[in-house]
C-alpha cells in the first residue's frame, strides 16, 4: 500500500528547502527572529500560560487552607459554583453587554464629530477624549458617587422629569434613588470604558476618503443613507474592536459594581475577587474564573465569526 | 424644498455635534467634580458632598499617612514596567514585521490573547501560580504581572509603526556601506522611535493605573490605586483628589507642549 514512496534506487533529491531567506543570508542570521522573540515569548508563556495551567488544576482540587489542596478530579465545583454564582454571571453579561451598546451609541456621533466635522478643533478633541485617562480612574469613579448623590442635582432632575419612575418600573433604579442601583453600575461602566470604543471608532473613521461622501451625495443618497450603506459599512472594524475593548474588560470588571452598587448588583469578578482574597476557597474561585474566560472567548468568537461573515461582507 | 433639504441638513449635522459634544461632557464632568472637591473641607470621613472652600489640602498633598509613599511606588512599578514591556515588546514587533520564523500564528495568538482576556482571569490565575511557587508577593510579583499584560500593547503600538517603515531607507543605509549596527541605531530605530514611544507611553498609564492585577498579586504592598480602593471603605481625603488634578494638569500640559514642538518643527521642516 506504499505506493507513493519513491524507490531506494532512485537518487535522493535534496529536501525541499521551506522557503529559502531573503538575499542568501548565513545560518546564524535565520536565528536572529528566535531570539529577538525568546525573552518576551517566554515572559508570556511563564507569566500568561502557565498561570492558565496551575489555575485549571487549582479548579479541580479539593482540601481545605489548613491541610493543603490536591488535585481530586473534582469536577463539581464548576457545577456547584455555577449553581451558586449563576445570577453574577447573567448579571455580568448583562451589565457589560448594555454598557457595550451604551458605549456604542455615545461614542459614535463623538468619534464622527471628531472625525469629520471638527477641522482645527480636531487635536484639542482628541486630547480632551484621551485626557481624563490622566486621573487615576479609581478616582474618578468615585466622583460619580458625588454626582448621583442622594438629593443631587442629577438625581433631582430626573425626579422631576419622571424619568425615575419609569427607571424604577424596570427595575434599573430603586424610588429616589440612583446610587447602589443598577443603572448606576452601568452608567460607571460606559463612563470608564468610553474611550475605549470612541478611539478605534475614530481611527477606522477617519480612514473613510470624504470624497465617498460627496459621491454619494452626487448619486442622490440622503444623508442618512449615505451614513447607512457607506459611513458605517466602512467603519465596521472600529465597531467592532470598540465593542471587544468595551465588553471584554466590563465583563471582568468588579470596580464598579463595588463602588457604585449594592450587595444586589454584585458581578462576578467581585464573586472571585471574595473567594480568592478573603474567603480563600481557591478551587471555587479558580473554577469560577476559567468559566469566565470560557464564556469570554465563546462571546468573542461567535461575535468575531458573526460580524466578519454577515455585516462586513 | 432646497430651503427644506437645506434645514434638514442643518439639523442633522447640528445633531450630530450636539451628540458628540454631549458625550464629551459625560466624559469630562467627573474630572470637573475631581477637581473642584480638591478645594472641599469636608466634615465627615468622606469628601463626596460640598462643603465650603479651602486650600488645606493643596497646602498640604501628602498630609495624609501611606498616601505619597503609595504614589512613589507606583510611579516606580510603572517605570520598570514601561522599560521591560517597551524593551521586550519592540523586540518582538520586529521579529514579527522583519523576519520569517516557525510558529507565527501561535506567537501572534499569545500576544493577542491578554489583552482578549477580563483582566480578573488574569490576576486570578497568575495568583495561583505565585501560591503554587510559594512566591513573596510584593514588590517584585506585581512588576512580573505588569511587564506580562503591557507586553502585548507595546507590541500592537511598535508592529504598526514598523510596519509602515518603507525598507528602502535601510536598503540605501546598506548602498551606502553602513553595517548593520549602524544601519539600525542611525536609521531603523529614529523611524521606529514614535511608534516605540507611544507602546511606552501606553505601558506607563496601564501600569501606573491598574487596579485588578495589582490588587491580587500585592500582597501587602499597596500601591496609589489599591491606596484609592482602601479609602472608598475608610474614608476617602481631599488630597487623592489633589494628586488626580495634578496629575491631569501636568499630562495635559504635556500634550499640548508636545503638539506645539512638533507643530514648530513641521513648519520649519516646510520652509
Amino acid at each position: 500500500m506504499t505506493t507513493t514512496e519513491a524507490p531506494p534506487a532512485a537518487p535522493v533529491p535534496p529536501a525541499a528547502e521551506p522557503a529559502p531567506p531573503p538575499r542568501g543570508t548565513p545560518a546564524r542570521r535565520r536565528l536572529v527572529p528566535y531570539w529577538l522573540l525568546l525573552p518576551g515569548i517566554l515572559w508570556l508563556l511563564v507569566f500568561f500560560a502557565l498561570p492558565m495551567v496551575y489555575q485549571a488544576s487549582t479548579s479541580v482540587q479539593t482540601g481545605s487552607l489548613e491541610q493543603g489542596f490536591e488535585v481530586t478530579w473534582h469536577f463539581r465545583t464548576y457545577w456547584d459554583a455555577l449553581q451558586e454564582y449563576y445570577p453574577q454571571f447573567l448579571r455580568s453579561l448583562l451589565y457589560a453587554g448594555t454598557a457595550t451598546v451604551l458605549c456604542l451609541l455615545l461614542g459614535y456621533p463623538l468619534a464622527y464629530l471628531i472625525a469629520f466635522k471638527a477641522g482645527r478643533w480636531r487635536n484639542l478633541l482628541l486630547v480632551l477624549v484621551i485626557a481624563p485617562f490622566f486621573t487615576s480612574f479609581l478616582i474618578r469613579t468615585l466622583a460619580w458617587k458625588t454626582i448621583l448623590a442622594d438629593g443631587g442635582t442629577v438625581v433631582g432632575v430626573l425626579d422631576s422629569l419622571h424619568v425615575l419612575d419609569v427607571t424604577s418600573w424596570l427595575g434599573w433604579t430603586e424610588g429616589d434613588r440612583v446610587l447602589a442601583t443598577p443603572m448606576a453600575v452601568v452608567c460607571g461602566l460606559t463612563y470608564n470604558f468610553l474611550p475605549f470604543m470612541i478611539l478605534p471608532l475614530y481611527t477606522s473613521l477617519e480612514r473613510v476618503d470624504g470624497r465617498l461622501h460627496e459621491a454619494a451625495g452626487d448619486l442622490y443618497a440622503r444623508p442618512f443613507t449615505t451614513f447607512r450603506k457607506v459611513t458605517f459599512p466602512l467603519s465596521m472594524p472600529g465597531v467592532v474592536s470598540g465593542t471587544l475593548l468595551t465588553f471584554i474588560p466590563a465583563s471582568g470588571d468588579y470596580v464598579n459594581a463595588e463602588l457604585l452598587g449594592s450587595t444586589d448588583t454584585k458581578m462576578v469578578g467581585s464573586v472571585i475577587q471574595t473567594q480568592f482574597l478573603r474567603v480563600l476557597d481557591y478551587p471555587t474561585a479558580a473554577a469560577l474564573s476559567f468559566i469566565l474566560m470560557a464564556v469570554v472567548l465563546l462571546v468573542v468568537t461567535f461575535y468575531i465569526r458573526r460580524a466578519g461573515t454577515e455585516d462586513l461582507v | 424644498m432646497g430651503v427644506l433639504t437645506d434645514t434638514g441638513r442643518w439639523v442633522r449635522r447640528n445633531l450630530v455635534v450636539i451628540g458628540g459634544l454631549l458625550t464629551l461632557g459625560y466624559m469630562i464632568v467627573p474630572n470637573v467634580v475631581v477637581m473642584v472637591f480638591s478645594f472641599n473641607k469636608p466634615e465627615g470621613r468622606f469628601n463626596y458632598s460640598w462643603q465650603r472652600f479651602s486650600l488645606d489640602a493643596w497646602k498640604d498633598p501628602c498630609g495624609v499617612a501611606d498616601l505619597c509613599g503609595s504614589l512613589t511606588l507606583s510611579l516606580q512599578i510603572a517605570a520598570w514596567a514601561t522599560l521591560g514591556a517597551t524593551v521586550l515588546g519592540t523586540m518582538i514587533a520586529f521579529a514579527l514585521v522583519r523576519y520569517r520564523f516557525r510558529a507565527r500564528g501561535a506567537v501572534n495568538s499569545l500576544i493577542f490573547l491578554p489583552m482578549a482576556m477580563p483582566e480578573v482571569v488574569m490576576a486570578a490565575s497568575l495568583l495561583t501560580l505565585f501560591l503554587n511557587l510559594g512566591a513573596q508577593l510584593g514588590f517584585w510579583t506585581v512588576l512580573i504581572a505588569h511587564i506580562m499584560f503591557c507586553l502585548s500593547f507595546v507590541v500592537t503600538a511598535v508592529k504598526a509603526r514598523v510596519m509602515s517603515m518603507d525598507p528602502r531607507l535601510e536598503e540605501a543605509a546598506r548602498d551606502l556601506y553602513a553595517g548593520p549596527v549602524q544601519t539600525f541605531v542611525r536609521v531603523t530605530l529614529p523611524i521606529a522611535a514614535p511608534g516605540i514611544a507611544a507602546g511606552a507611553l501606553l505601558a506607563f498609564a496601564l501600569s501606573f493605573d491598574d487596579f485588578i492585577i495589582t490588587n491580587f498579586n500585592a500582597g501587602s504592598t499597596v500601591t496609589f490605586p489599591m491606596f484609592v480602593w482602601g479609602s472608598a471603605q475608610r474614608g476617602t481625603p481631599v488630597q487623592i483628589n489633589v494628586i488626580g488634578t495634578a496629575m491631569f494638569v501636568v499630562a495635559v500640559l504635556m500634550v499640548v507642549g508636545g503638539q506645539l514642538v512638533s507643530g514648530r518643527r513641521k513648519k520649519t521642516a516646510v520652509r
